[in-house]
């Protein structure tokens, strides 16, 4: 089992979508860079990503991580976010027949899993359907 | 450059070998190969192997193999290239001969599956996608295709039947391969009634766990001229590209970019055409998988992936016939040994040695293997020299 | 005036009936639903905690205030449920809404009363100037044994007040706390569910701490049962709060925005927190409104609030509480009720 650093680096992602803007062309990345894969250059400014969204292709896994034994079946998505970066998390709150492509999602703040009884509870970001 | 040949090739018989362990069936293919080749020494060793740390916790592979193939002292290292692993070994090798560093060269591919639980299987394949920013969020390789096989019916109505019928045509055509894992014949209303494991992908959508190794042995082409008493197969050329890792970095997930352009390479280097092509072993880990293959390597349009193969246009005896060894559906897919188990495929169909699943005249084969969702791909093009 | 600059609720879309319950155990759902004016309650999805529920209630306030996250000077969370027993959840809660590192984080804990406890010391640093805004919230996922009276309440939510001095929706008037040492309600170090006391929760717990401290804040306030548009009690269950406020001389309409249980079940810290939250949705400027808290152990703080004109500016600006009891809601059977709660063992 890894050590909590590795999740605790990743936290300016996972909970607030931290991503990098390339000062270059503009382009986002989600997580940040060293390198624009666009144009090459190396400087970015942090910026937070929207939080909704939509849909842009699902599945329901039926047999999952045994880290995810409990949560099983759930569903999971690409996210393509407001301003054009995609993402990728569990689509909660939804069942598998409400599911659709182009569905309208907004990102909320959930507990993705725990590193058993004694480990670390580790948070992040999932979709849930807007239903307004 | 000198130009390389296959002059052995190494098969086992592949399935849930629990007898067996890793070193037992790497050492059954390598000495298969030998035999084939009718060598009588080896200059170096590649072995393409995924992830033997997590599935047997053996690191070390080129060192510990060597040594029980007999061959130490000689240079033997491990390739990892995810699922690609075995392409890539295979590459190294065929570098290694192209460049004049070496005159015999053995490429092996192994992968021992079934010592961890299904639960550890899925997490060693896991670590062959973006381990922070797919796999944390609960994601598994089916669930991955599984949403590209979505994107794809979307964009380009693939039906749920098309998908079925890349399995059942590689059943059919792995019950001819005595190497196969499955020999048996499957129908479309059994794929698509067969238990769920990802939606749409159901557990007949996807290739199995499988113990399994493969290997061959590449020489000079003069080399094997002189010494070969088999058909001499050449390696016409040898190509690799890579992608995001994570398929929501793509600018398309319906499209294997990394197979496109390892084989925009791999035709110009040759000198080839799609339309050339006799047959192709393609990574058909899961069935969307040999549909987004097949277009990308441009054996069909963009999109008719599906269509292609519901029409028969990919079956032995059609137009361009795929994975007639079986596949990876059929014929198992111990991850690091594929992309060699594909060469060994396309050598016995292009010396015309495949038996009842050999297909007609057969003069240039591909070989495209790839790492996760064709993060990485390997493409070979062979040709009877 | 010191008072709240934004304020947010959340609750999870799962509700499990009475009904449910009481047909596992074999008891008399019209008993609960008649004699405790309880319906239904919320259950947190397996991937819902105290501080996923913070961090979403949190956000929901940040909306309202309409304030940089950075200036926010303090995170409170009172819960009985923290999900970690060492590890703090306010730092979570500020990193996630980016309150950090320049913040000041606490977690509380007094039975059902730790959200306002969390928001008394909140609103104390802002009125001493320590500190331009404080953020206190008040959340649970309070559990209940199988088969205790409790498992018809226990239900998870969440509210989140930031307080401030610019742009204040909600003035604090007065405050007052009482407070004594009373074993009505208590959860030792390691044991999952909670024990009560029966009856003793009653007379000489609930009912004496929120009437000491509600009579008190009128008397210093000066104010009479009438001068309020809108009362909040802790609602362990719909009946208490009910008794109570009749009891202190208030009408049923006084206590009805505010009384949230029978449809959201008692979610510990923050019961009247978001009975307070759903006042705040549809207030009106120049509204008094009295909250007054319990919890086990036991106390009650009080808290008189004076609506100013700003608060037609923000109602809109997050979803209402309302929203999360009504919308979306999904009836679960008490199987998955059990799953949810993990109150099934697993295979390793």
């Amino acid at each position: 089992m890894s050590t909590s650093a590795r999740y605790w680096r990743e936290i300016p992602q996972r909970y607030r979508l931290e991503a990098g803007k390339c000062s270059g062309c503009g382009a986002i990345w989600f997580p940040p860079r060293l390198v624009c894969k666009e144009c090459g250059k190396r400087e970015f400014e942090v910026v937070n990503l929207p939080d909704r969204g939509k849909v842009q292709t699902f599945t329901v896994i039926r047999v999952p991580p045994s880290e995810f034994c409990d949560q099983a079946p759930y569903a999971l998505g690409v996210i393509e976010l407001e301003n054009g970066v995609l993402l990728q998390c569990q689509i909660a709150d939804c069942s598998p027949d409400e599911l659709s492509v182009g569905m309208p999602v907004r990102i909320e703040f959930r507990k993705i899993k725990e590193e058993g009884e004694a480990g670390i509870i580790c948070y992040g970001y999932k979709a849930v359907p807007v239903r307004e | 450059m000198r130009d390389v040949a296959v002059i052995g090739i190494g098969m086992i018989k592949w399935g849930e070998l629990w007898e067996k362990s890793l070193r037992t069936i790497f050492v059954e293919a390598a000495l298969n190969a030998i035999d084939d080749a009718g060598v009588d020494h080896i200059d170096s060793m590649y072995v393409g192997c995924m992830s033997s740390g997590l599935f047997v916790g053996q690191e070390h592979l080129g060192a510990l193999l060597a040594d029980y193939l007999g061959i130490a002292p000689v240079s033997a290292v491990r390739v990892e290239s995810a699922c690609a692993s075995g392409g890539a070994a295979f590459r190294q090798g065929f570098i290694e001969v192209a460049s004049g560093m070496s005159d015999i060269v053995l490429v092996g591919g192994v992968e021992k599956m079934t010592d961890v639980s299904g639960g550890g299987a899925t997490f060693a394949l896991s670590t062959a996608a973006d381990q922070e920013y797919e796999v944390y969020n609960g994601v598994t390789f089916p669930g991955l295709y599984a949403m590209m096989a979505r994107a794809h019916m979307e964009r380009y109505g693939t039906t749920r039947k098309q998908l079925a019928q890349v399995a059942v045509k590689n059943h059919e055509n792995g019950s001819k391969n005595p190497h196969a894992q499955f020999q048996m014949k499957i129908t479309v209303d059994q794929v698509i009634n067969s238990v769920m494991i990802a939606d749409p992908l159901t557990i007949l959508d996807c290739s199995p766990i499988t113990d399994g190794a493969a290997a061959a042995i590449l020489c000079p082409l003069e080399v094997a001229r002189k010494i070969s008493k088999k058909p001499v197969v050449k390696v016409k050329s040898s190509s690799a590209a890579t992608d995001s890792i994570a398929i929501h970095q793509r600018k398309d997930i319906t499209h294997l970019q990394a197979a496109e352009d390892a084989a925009a390479k791999a035709y110009k280097l040759a000198g080839v055409e799609p339309s050339d092509v006799d047959l192709a072993e393609v990574h058909d880990c899961f069935t969307i998988a040999e549909i987004c293959a097949i277009e990308a390597l441009g054996f069909v349009e963009k999109g008719k992936g599906g269509s292609a193969t519901e029409a028969g246009e990919t079956a032995i005896g059609g137009r361009i016939p795929i994975n007639p060894s079986g596949g990876l559906k059929a014929k198992g897919h111990p991850v690091g040994a594929t992309g060699v188990a594909q060469i060994c495929e396309v050598v016995t169909q292009l010396r015309g040695d495949a038996g009842e699943r050999q297909v007609e005249n057969a003069r240039i084969g591909l070989t495209q293997n790839m790492g996760g969702t064709c993060a990485s791909c390997v493409v070979h093009i062979l040709e009877v020299a | 005036m010191a008072g709240i600059v934004g304020y947010g609720a959340y609750a999870p879309r799962y509700r499990i009936k009475v009904e449910e319950i009481a047909k596992v155990w074999g008891t008399d759902a019209e008993s609960y639903k008649r004699g405790l004016r309880l319906e239904e309650k919320s259950v947190p999805g397996l991937d819902q905690d105290v501080i996923t529920m913070s961090v979403e209630a949190a956000r929901n306030a940040l909306k309202r205030a309409r304030i940089d996250p950075k200036k926010i000077g303090a995170v409170y969370i009172g819960s009985e449920s923290h999900p970690y027993a060492v590890k703090p959840s306010g730092t979570v809660v500020g990193e996630a809404i980016g309150a950090t590192p320049d913040v000041h984080c606490a977690d509380f804990e007094f039975a059902c009363k730790a959200g306002t406890e969390g928001m008394f010391v909140a609103l104390g640093l802002i009125e001493a100037g320590k500190m331009e805004y404080a953020l206190a919230i008040g959340a649970d996922t309070s559990q209940g044994a199988p088969s205790d009276a409790l498992e018809y309440s226990t239900a998870a939510g969440a509210a989140a007040f930031i307080f401030g001095t610019k742009d204040v929706i909600a003035e604090v008037t007065h405050t007052f706390s009482y407070m004594t040492d009373t074993p009505d309600f208590w959860r030792r170090e390691y044991m999952h569910y909670p024990r009560h006391a029966g009856r003793f929760t009653g007379a000489p717990a609930y009912f004496k701490h929120i009437k000491g401290a509600a009579k008190a804040i009128m008397e210093i306030s000066g104010k009479k049962p009438e001068d309020f548009a809108h009362v909040v009690f802790h609602q362990p269950n719909g009946k208490f709060p009910t008794t109570v406020g009749k009891q202190l001389g208030f009408k049923p309409q006084q206590l009805e925005t505010g009384l949230l249980c029978p449809r959201l079940g008692n979610t510990y810290s923050g019961s009247s927190p978001m009975g307070l939250t759903a006042v705040l949705d549809v207030a009106k400027p120049g509204e008094e409104i009295l909250m007054v808290s319990y919890g086990s152990g036991a106390g009650s703080d009080a808290f008189i609030y004076r609506i100013t004109e700003k608060i037609t500016e923000v109602q809109g600006l997050a979803p209402k509480t309302t929203d999360y009891l009504d919308r979306n809601k999904v009836y679960i059977d008490y199987g998955t009720y059990a799953k949810l709660r993990k109150k099934i063992r697993m295979g390793e």
